[in-house]
């Protein structure tokens, strides 16, 4: 995988804080483990969340804390909930199929089956059940060869993660692990030049924003 | 998460009066992986209990909570030692992601999405300094009070306060744009001074 397009810095500090939203912290995340590279710079970031923890002064703690926290010591949960099922979905991404681990907390199986949701021809979309606080969503995208979307600018930030296939925009051309990590300063024109269809995980901040890929194509053909 | 103290975030914070414990903590927590010996323990919790919950107050969470979440991360650093490796971090980093992930699992009832999980252990990186980020982190704290103070605010309001790009614009009143261009500066900058050994 040769990764040309990377998170933004300001991106991986606010991942790396666990100020970013749900549903864009998780295309961070897919992104993150598909790159060696950010995920260098994230650990950066995430050193300096060590280093302003080490800063904090000691809030007071309740008289009998230690011997609380003592007493869970000797209790080993029998089975750590979350290990198993990212295990296996991290082997299944890594050795079948090309999901990305993270996105195996809210996909089971591969990106073969997903119950796509047709928008118009040609374009489907999968919602994950990934929300933010403010209405931010993840969806999955899939768009078919030779489609085109409308010129669009964003209200606030946007994250474009491509999971197969690629599309080409006024910023380049995108290919499998690459991220479009965009603000409002910005619009584009993305081309799907793949032979097959493109896959990619889209996520804005909030509701009202995500006029984007989806919102233009489909608005003027569904009218929402 | 909206009953949290607005945006001034400089007072509680102390001056780092011992520049090289960081790299000591993470002896202790390395040595706490391979023994786990429980007396390694509660000196790391003496050290690091206080602070991990007055982080967990500062996310904007009561007494109470902060507590409990404080204990559970604690009981955490114990449960998941064998996965710390030091030359990936410092033992302070690892204790506050942990932190930050639970706190976040409790706020918003969903899983904060990780990029890696056993993968501090099993991952081999042979072309990375091992030190980086014990350098990293226990020269930074200094660098982070020497940043300009509009620098810092939005490192503190993304670290201390978990508000967002567009939150931290509504709060201030300035572009999304600018949040972004000060963190990107901040950070530059911090790094630059790392590099350079402040
Ligand atoms: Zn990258």
């Amino acid at each position: 995988m040769n990764i040309k397009h990377h998170l933004d810095e300001a991106s991986l500090l606010s991942y790396a804080a666990g100020s970013m939203s749900q549903s864009m912290a998780l295309v961070a995340a897919c992104h993150l483990s598909m790159c060696p590279q950010c995920q260098e710079r994230a650990q950066k970031s995430e050193a300096i969340g060590g280093v302003l923890l080490d800063s904090l002064a000691p809030a007071a703690l309740n008289e009998n804390s230690l011997d609380q926290v003592m007493a869970m010591l000797d209790y080993e949960p029998s089975v750590d909930i979350a290990v198993p099922k990212r295990i296996s979905s991290k082997r299944a991404g890594a050795d079948q199929t090309d999901l990305p681990f993270p996105l195996g907390e809210y996909i089971d199986g591969s990106l073969d089956s997903i119950a796509w949701k047709r928008i118009v021809p040609g374009v489907y979309c999968y919602d994950l059940p990934c929300k933010s606080e403010r209405g931010g969503v993840s969806r999955l995208l899939r768009i078919a060869p030779g489609k085109s979307m409308l010129p669009h600018s964003h209200d606030g930030n946007e994250l474009t993660l491509i999971l197969r296939g690629s599309f080409s925009d006024e910023i380049g051309r995108f290919t499998v692990g690459d991220i479009a990590d965009l603000d409002s300063e910005i619009e584009h024109q993305p081309l799907v030049d793949s032979d097959e269809d493109c896959i990619c995980l889209i996520a804005t901040d909030a509701p009202l924003r995500f006029s984007t890929l989806l919102g233009k194509i489909v608005q003027p053909m569904t009218g929402f | 998460m909206e009953n949290k103290p607005p945006g001034d975030d400089v007072e509680n914070i102390v001056p780092l009066a011992q520049q090289n414990t960081s790299q000591d903590w993470s002896d202790v927590l390395a040595e706490l992986a391979e023994t786990k010996d429980k007396t390694l323990f509660v000196e790391l919790f003496k050290h690091f209990a206080p602070k991990v919950k007055a982080y967990i107050i500062r996310l904007g969470l009561i007494e109470s909570s902060a507590e409990e979440l404080m204990q559970e991360t604690m009981a955490a650093v114990w449960r998941k030692s064998h996965l710390y490796n030091r030359s990936k971090a410092a033992a302070s980093t690892w204790i506050f992601t942990l932190a930050r992930n639970l706190s976040i699992d409790l706020m918003r009832k969903q899983k904060y999405p990780e990029y890696s999980l056993d993968e501090w252990h099993e991952e081999a990186d042979d072309n990375d300094d091992p030190c980086v980020d014990h350098v990293l982190s226990s020269r930074m704290g200094l660098s982070v009070n020497k940043l300009p103070e509009e620098q810092a605010q939005v490192i503190y309001m993304s670290f201390y306060e978990g508000r967002s790009h567009s939150d931290i614009a509504n709060r201030l009143g300035i572009p999304l744009g600018s949040v972004k261009s000060r963190i990107r500066l901040a950070s530059d900058k911090l790094r630059s001074m790392w590099r350079d050994g402040v």
